[in-house]
């Protein structure tokens, strides 16, 4: 068959909603784009456990503690069912990790921000984690098996790990003055960064539609953070908290929220590394993964010993 | 020097009665951290009662692309199925 007849035939079965598996034929452009969506979203659980990880050993109670912990320990799971995914694709782990922490592999850049007080870890929890759920709700959806069904698995535990953010913060919003404060000054920092985690304007993103017909993606970036904004503006309510943009108000006629022009130049110097812990992230990232080498070889020489002890005694 | 842990894949059992099922894969040394590291990625939330684990180099699939040879003889037997027989219609569960 010839490449064109092979991706109208690959085109026909995404478009009936037939699941593509690692085996089956794909265009090139195809895997390449998954391999990168993927293995970007792997790295953002890794490097997404830095900023949280911060905050283990200064919960302030004992409650706090565990649910953090699991939230945690939830981002490395999430990591590694994305990279087994990825994997399906043909590319190697290893590869992958080196990519990472070689820097030429981008991790959303939520996580180059820091977090400067209790409050962030409920901001984190509301605002990213309710922003990555409404970007990834859809996914559960793609057209690559893998993918799909790595992200049931991750948002059936997503849920858990907002609830947890926001709980944070109505208990602050409760609180003394001070922790109202604190919670507010934490919003005004998150809530700009996470309207940015949806990606360029639709405008700007050039290969949206490509993987909107791949059905990679089912909604553009625009329509998920409209929809994000409508969601919080009510949740911020709840919380006694106000939204740093002066321009956020009801539309009548469109039905949804207005809001206020994004900061890209932000945005792209972020993307581009000079975030406020862009090196940070990659240094402790890079740390950890030397201080296991020996782990690993270790290991390795383990399961050799053990088998070689094996053959002997079978013998 | 790179020390790549082998691929493997891993099928759990959810509940007693049910089969295993393919959930994903992950890299260990060997099958016990294969089973231990399951346990950590694929069981946090008690979604499993038995977990099994193979080398993904292991196992050997069906080639996609002769997806149609392979399964075509099953394709043009429908008297296979309880519908191609007759039955009279007082007879209501056969």
């Amino acid at each position: 068959m010839t490449t064109a007849s092979l991706e109208a035939k690959f085109q026909e079965k995404v478009d009936q909603e037939v699941k593509i598996e690692p085996r089956d034929w794909m265009p090139d452009a195809y895997r390449k784009t998954l391999v990168r969506q993927i293995s970007q979203h792997a790295h953002s659980e890794i490097i997404g456990m830095l900023p949280e990880g911060n905050w283990i050993t200064r919960a302030p109670s004992l409650r706090r503690k565990l649910g953090l912990l699991a939230k945690v320990q939830d981002e490395a799971g999430h990591g590694l069912y994305l990279y087994s995914a990825c994997e399906t694709l043909g590319v190697e782990r290893e590869d992958l990790f080196e990519q990472l922490n070689e820097g030429t592999a981008k991790y959303s850049s939520i996580f180059n921000y820091p977090t400067l007080t209790w409050a962030d870890i409920g901001s984190i929890g509301w605002l990213v984690d309710g922003a990555a759920i409404m970007n990834q709700v859809p996914l559960c959806r793609c057209s690559y098996g893998p993918y799909a069904r790595a992200m049931v698995r991750v948002c059936k535990e997503e849920s858990f790990h907002q609830r947890q953010g926001f709980e944070i913060l109505l208990t602050l919003s409760k609180g003394t003055d001070e922790q109202k404060a604190m919670l507010q000054e934490s919003v005004n920092r998150w809530w700009w960064p996470s309207l940015m985690m949806f990606g360029p304007n639709d405008a700007e993103s050039p290969n949206s539609a490509k993987s909107m017909k791949w059905k990679i993606k089912r909604f553009t970036n625009d329509d998920l953070r409209q929809k994000f904004v409508d969601v919080c503006y009510e949740q911020a309510k709840l919380l006694n908290v106000t939204l740093p943009d002066p321009d956020l108000k009801w539309n009548e006629e469109r039905g949804h929220f207005d809001f206020g022009p994004i900061d890209w130049s932000e945005f792209w110097d972020v993307v581009k590394g000079n975030g406020p812990c862009n090196s940070q992230r990659l240094a402790a990232r890079n740390k950890a993964h030397a201080e296991g080498e020996w782990v690993r070889e270790a290991a390795i020489a383990f399961a050799e010993k053990n088998k070689q002890r094996n053959i002997a005694k079978a013998s | 020097m790179k020390s790549n842990w082998p691929l493997w894949e891993v099928f759990i059992r959810s509940r007693q009665g049910l089969n295993h099922k393919h959930v994903g894969s992950l890299h260990a040394a060997d099958a016990d951290m294969a089973i231990e590291n399951a346990r950590d990625v694929y069981t946090r939330r008690m979604e499993g009662v038995s977990i099994w684990v193979v080398e993904s180099k292991d196992i050997t699939a069906s080639n996609p692309d002769k997806q149609d040879e392979l399964f075509d003889p099953a394709e043009d037997k429908v008297y296979r199925h309880p519908t191609f027989y007759d039955l009279p219609d007082e007879i209501k569960h056969m």
